[in-house]
């Protein structure tokens, strides 16, 4: 899904929350990687002006699951540790987007490079 | 159709080499044939597997005539699947079979053994009824074979699927007796706490309380740790956690049974409990809800 | 999608639907505000009962109307937040510090008539 503009952020978290409930996952955790899209696609908007999300359905030996990537080809960011760090934001945001979303799904993988853009890769488990 | 043809192929690759293989029948031919076998020597075929079963002392939770009952339905479905080579009836049957016999204790081992057992039963039949022929018993065999392998398969999965759902939700259950959400008044809940406190029950426990807050418009709650094991900084935060989403839908907590030692480790080690409203007991909890509620006024964090 | 704004009284009442974007958020705190100065109102219930997802975005902008109004000398209270999405809300530290909350539109209302006798 191509995230362009603050609309996309609401087409996107819909339809991941959409994914998530077809795969079974109870509506707090629809809720949770809805709100984690939300996030995500909110960074690409601030921070790069465009880009995109992908939603997967991952499996792990028993395990179901859905993965979120968001990717762009923003400035990127410099210092990731800190940008992981709770109240860190250069946009003039709350800046706990990043650290937020971590705590919100179960895996999280952050690949950045300055003036190349950056990737992160979230996913959730089902229980 | 195409099922048939799916078939035809694996038992041709499934063929030893070196063995000559005339392709006199179909395999479709060959299955009805065998098919044919089975029903005419089912009251024998039937009470063989059952001898063996009791030899090999499986399903010992069952009586005789249960045994039997339920023999007769496996080998009925089982013969059926073999013709038809739809294995839905079967499957359905297997998972009412497990539903059945699981709460009265019996084995993932003893189904798959009596499964194996009806599969040697049926095998020994087909060697003594072509033992003159073997390269007819070698291509009824072929053709056994996979749908045989397909039909344990089956039944051992269907148990295997049945016996982790009820472990699920008897796991489920453990977990909500744990930790209630009860009322005591109109708009008051008390949670008492108790046991050890792993990430996963602390995200039950709020999910249930802000659940119980809704509808039960509770308007005061009154947790209580006197019963937690241990506090750590990772407990200690999803108290804060719970705290302040029930704010969100706005109830106040009233934290009981926090121990001054336990308080001042989590204040050395950097918990805010400025967030939370703590008071000693119980008992003093509730006072204190009540009188909340007598004023029906939530208290709210003022603005800094 | 424009988020309607009821005058009930000397409240405000207005109600979000699902699936707002930042640009109508931001229309809404201009919006209210407005309101808000032209009816004089003493408060606004914000409803958000149709939300099913709150992210940093929307809590920040909520956190910024209720501020706003407060400068208007006039209250705010977020009502109609879902479990699933006041759970997700504390995962991600949006706690609305500061804000007043009520479980719905009728506790919003009790908790403001409470509250104005006191200061009348």
């Amino acid at each position: 899904m191509a995230i362009n503009s603050d609309q996309d952020i609401v087409t996107a978290r819909q339809k991941g929350r959409a994914l998530a409930m077809e795969l079974g996952f109870s509506t707090g955790d629809a809720t949770l990687i809805a709100t984690s899209i939300s996030e995500l696609a909110r960074n690409i908007v601030s921070y790069a002006r465009r880009g995109e999300i992908t939603l997967k359905i991952v499996q792990a030996s028993s395990r179901q699951g859905i993965s979120i990537i968001a990717s762009d080809s923003g400035p990127g960011i410099r210092d990731i540790r800190q940008a992981m760090r709770d109240g860190f934001s250069t946009s003039g945001s709350l800046g706990l987007g990043l650290p937020g979303v971590r705590r919100l799904m179960d895996d999280f993988e952050i690949a950045s490079e300055p003036g190349r853009g950056t990737m992160v890769t979230v996913k959730k488990w089902k229980l | 159709m195409s099922k048939r043809e799916v078939t035809s192929k694996d038992s041709g690759t499934r063929s030893s080499p070196g063995v000559e293989i005339v392709r006199s029948e179909a395999p479709s031919e060959l299955l009805r044939e065998l098919v044919a076998h089975l029903r005419q020597n089912r009251t024998q075929l039937r009470e063989e597997w059952v001898v063996r079963i009791t030899e090999t002392r499986l399903l010992t939770a069952m009586t005789k005539e249960e045994i039997f009952a339920e023999a007769t339905s496996v080998y009925d479905s089982y013969v059926e699947a073999l013709e038809t080579e739809a294995f839905e009836a079967l499957q359905a049957y297997a998972r009412n079979l497990s539903e059945r016999i699981i709460p009265r204790g019996v084995e993932t081992h003893e189904v798959v053994g009596i499964v194996l057992l009806l599969r040697d039963v049926l095998a020994r039949s087909l060697f003594a009824k072509y033992q003159n022929d073997f390269k007819k018993l070698n291509r009824i065999l072929d053709a056994y074979e996979p749908a045989a392998n397909r039909i344990a398969n089956t039944v051992a999965v269907g148990f295997v699927q049945e016996r982790e759902r009820v472990i699920r939700q008897q796991q489920e259950a453990i977990r909500e007796l744990s930790t209630p959400v009860l009322q005591v008044r109109e708009r008051l809940l008390i949670l008492p706490i108790i046991g050890v406190i792993d990430p996963q029950r602390a995200r039950q426990l709020t999910e249930q309380l802000l659940r119980g807050i809704r509808t039960n418009r509770a308007k005061v709650v009154v947790i209580d740790i006197t019963g937690v094991a241990a506090m750590d900084v990772t407990v200690a935060n999803h108290l804060v956690q719970t705290v302040e989403a029930s704010r969100l839908l706005g109830a106040t907590v009233i934290v009981t049974g926090l121990s001054p030692e336990i308080a001042q480790t989590l204040v050395t080690i950097g918990v805010d409990l400025g967030k939370m409203n703590t008071v000693g007991d119980l008992q003093g909890g509730i006072e204190q809800a009540e009188r909340l509620l007598g004023y029906k006024v939530v208290t709210l964090a003022e603005p800094r | 999608m424009e988020v309607p704004i009821l005058k009930q009284g000397e409240v405000l009442i207005a109600t979000f639907q699902a699936a707002l974007s930042d640009a109508d958020l931001n229309q809404l705190r201009m919006g209210l505000v407005q309101q808000v100065v032209k009816f004089r109102s003493r408060a606004v219930i914000v409803d958000v009962t149709a939300m099913d997802v709150m992210d940093s975005f929307a809590s920040r902008t909520l956190r910024e109307i209720a501020h706003m109004i407060r400068l208007r000398g006039a209250e705010t209270v977020i009502v109609g937040i879902q479990p699933e999405v006041a759970f997700a809300m504390v995962q991600l530290g949006l706690t609305l510090e500061g804000v007043a909350t009520a479980l719905d539109l009728e506790e919003g209302l009790a908790y403001l008539t409470q509250k104005f006798k006191h200061t009348d």
